[in-house]
């Protein structure tokens, strides 16, 4: 367990060091020991924070150092990978309890599964092709009422074989029943990530929540992040006061089965199953309310007023925010609202903030337009909805792009 | 202990299902049950839907009576016969997908290893030849490489049963199954000789000709997969309806097979071995005149 360990750091024979990050000390792991659990409103809202300039994957692993999280199970893909390695270094200095790499995405996948029922709170990662070999128990999550937490680095999805950032991964968790936050930037990530922890862990909510970020633009770039000690924690998870029972055995000694196939050709089964899928869907309308809370709501919205909005999600808000500054020089007001929660979506929020909008521009980072068409079915007069700009397969999306689109409407669909 | 974590306010007793109560007065909680006890108490499986005859729900009631803490385990298994009873017992069953089993149960090991330091709780993958050998034999095998401590116990029937009768990686070569029309083209899987391969430290080939035997090799592999190491079982499990055995002769078709293919044997590593003779070194020394006739019964 603690092979590699030691103070030497290596290097290949360039001079670079081999590791992400340095080798954990024995000061690291008195760190670890001498974390206190905080109630989660400190620890989000009132604890002091200084800022740091450091990477998306940092931020990621900033957030789980707090997050007193019990299993952490990884698996290696671009542009994840780092993120879950540094969480190897957070249990190899006793922030994590335990920790392993799995065979691959099906196999993590269901051991998030199993480690979920057994009470702990559990963590995985990964991107783009690994989450869709991984989708089967993915999607089997929310059935199970298993609260963890999965951080997705997004990247292209094959064919043909890319790592580049490309978000279109995100428009097939859109109706697996997991919640779905989207972050910004590495502020986002370290954010969001620590508070999906309580979010999906509350009674009336027992779900697992994805956390999303476009790979590359924020996980490998460096951004500013403000940061609260790193000698507070979250309290564990409390499973006894979740909606379904552990699968420990812990329980009065009576025929249940927590995954009971239900299978028949009844009436009853076909209503078991369809009264379960809906409780899934109201479970995460319930936790609207701690995404407000700990989150600042489901939306942000700059420039509520003018004429022209742009509703953005993920890096795509961090491009629209410079375009806006931008047509602001030219003297054109420009309207912004931020996607922080896809699942659950804000479409009372989104109705009101785009209902005095002439027009209405969708840019982003996948070909599908996935945002574009959530919009659209959520406002009245989707006509005022120019899906674009879109980019996709890697491609950077100059704010002059957004301008065009702003300016005109080239390439209406 | 499930029988203290939740306690019934003793007014309200009386109120409770006669199930309930019967489970928790006569039932194998927190006391160790005899296969020569069987039908004499509330056991873990009743009323089960599987056919008649079927060789698999014997294994599996006498599987359920051996387990070592049957008040701390948990079982898990897939799609396919097995979970049909499984569901249905009294332990608390985990039905994931297809083919996540020794995934599954990697996880929930380690999840509950992390909240129950004091307090060993068994968890045993019970699935079939398909769920294990074919669709989950990513999860198992690498279950073994990590030296996870769970016992993962392959009930095969040799077929996709429960689907209708579709040959399986587990299924003799040579036979005529549907997917199979031609037979099979290639040999039974070697899962026995891949358990070695990957250092498990106690496997056992068992038909369930022997109640007794089924009994001390599972207890002995939930035991020895608490401290040592991943184990393995696997038991030949017929299936009736898709083999045409007819019911009366279940019995008679497994110790045919077990005397041409699948006789009995159990393969420890030296570290299973230490570990299990020091057991029952100590269990002998602790023995009262109850458990020396049970052994009476296995000779």
């Amino acid at each position: 367990m603690s092979e590699g360990l030691g103070e030497e750091v290596k290097t290949n024979p360039q001079g670079d060091v081999i590791t992400a990050a340095p080798a954990p000390t024995k000061e690291a792991k008195k760190g670890a020991a001498a974390q206190r659990v905080v109630d989660p409103d400190y620890l989000f809202l009132q604890a002091p924070r200084e800022k740091t300039f450091i990477t998306g994957s940092e931020a990621a692993k900033e957030a789980i150092r707090r997050a007193n999280v019990d299993v952490a199970i990884s698996y290696p893909i671009t542009p994840q990978s780092e993120t879950m390695q540094q969480v190897g270094y957070l249990y190899a200095e006793g922030y994590v309890k335990d920790y392993y790499r799995g065979e691959e995405e099906y196999g993590v996948m269901s051991a998030i599964a199993g480690a979920s029922r057994s009470g702990v709170r559990c963590l995985s990662a990964t991107a783009g092709p690994g989450l869709m070999r991984g989708l089967e128990v993915i999607s089997s999550w929310p059935g199970g009422r298993l609260p963890a937490v999965l951080l997705i680095m997004c990247r292209v999805i094959n064919a043909p074989l890319a790592i580049q950032p490309d978000n279109v991964e995100l428009s097939y968790m859109l109706n697996t029943g997991c919640l779905l936050f989207h972050a910004e930037n590495q502020q986002d990530f370290y954010d969001y990530s620590l508070a999906a922890f309580m979010i999906g862990e509350k009674p009336e909510v027992t779900l697992p929540v994805a956390v999303a970020v476009d790979g590359f633009f924020v996980t490998h770039a460096r951004g500013w992040v403000s940061l609260p000690a790193a000698d507070i924690k979250l309290p564990p998870r409390d499973c006894y006061h979740e909606a379904v029972p552990m699968m420990d055995n812990e329980n009065p000694p009576i025929r249940i089965s927590r995954d009971a196939p239900i299978q028949k050709s009844n009436f009853i089964s076909y209503q078991m199953h369809a009264s379960w899928q809906q409780e899934i869907w109201a479970a995460q309308e319930r936790s609207r309310k701690w995404i407000d809370r700990w989150l600042g709501g489901l939306i942000e919205v700059v420039n509520p007023k003018a004429k022209i909005m742009i509703v953005a999600s993920g890096s795509a808000v961090s491009q629209s925010r410079e375009a806006v500054r931008q047509a602001a020089e030219q003297g054109l007001e420009v309207g912004l609202v931020k996607i922080k929660s896809v699942r659950p979506f804000p479409a009372d929020e989104v109705r009101a903030a785009l209902d005095h909008a002439e027009k209405i521009i969708v840019p982003e980072f996948n070909y599908v337009g996935w945002l574009a068409k959530e919009v659209k079915s959520t406002i009245r007069g989707s006509e005022r909805v120019i899906s674009g700009p879109r980019v996709f397969g890697g491609m950077s999306m100059p704010t002059e792009l957004i301008l065009e689109y702003i300016m005109g409407t080239p390439n209406r669909r | 202990m499930a029988l203290e974590t939740v306690r019934v306010s003793p007014g309200f007793q009386k109120f409770l299902p006669k199930e309930y109560q019967d489970l928790v007065e006569n039932g194998p909680f927190t006391k160790e049950r005899k296969v020569s006890e069987l039908g004499s108490f509330k056991e873990i499986l009743e009323e089960h839907p599987m056919c008649a005859g079927c060789a698999m729900t014997l294994f599996i009631r006498v599987a359920l009576l051996a387990l070592p803490s049957v008040e701390n385990s948990v079982i898990i298994g897939t799609a396919g016969c097995g979970r049909l009873a499984l569901s249905q017992a009294a332990i608390p069953f985990v039905y994931g997908n297809y083919g996540d089993t020794n995934a599954v149960a990697s996880g929930l090991k380690r999840g509950l290893s992390v909240r129950f330091k004091d307090k060993p709780k068994d968890v045993i993958v019970m699935a079939g030849d398909g769920g294990l050998a074919d669709i989950g034999f990513s999860a198992v095998m690498h279950s073994w490489f990590r030296k996870e401590k769970f016992t993962t116990v392959m009930l095969d029937n040799e077929v996709y049963g429960n689907t209708g009768g579709q040959e399986s990686g587990m299924t003799q070569k040579g036979m005529v199954l549907k997917m199979a029309p031609n037979g099979k083209k290639f040999e039974k899987m070697d899962m026995i000789g891949l358990a070695k391969t990957s250092g498990v430290a106690y496997i056992a080939r068992i038909a369930p000709t022997n109640p007794t035997r089924v009994a001390t090799t599972i207890r002995k592999a939930v035991l020895i997969a608490r401290e040592v190491g991943p184990t393995y079982i696997q038991a030949y499990t017929s299936c009736n309806i898709e083999y045409a055995i007819p019911t009366p002769k279940v019995m008679d078709d497994a110790r045919m097979v077990e005397k041409d293919r699948y006789g009995f044997m159990e393969y420890f590593t030296d570290e299973a071995k230490a570990y299990w003779e020091k057991t029952e070194a100590d269990r002998r020394k602790l023995k009262g005149p109850a458990e020396k006739a049970e052994s009476q019964e296995t000779k």
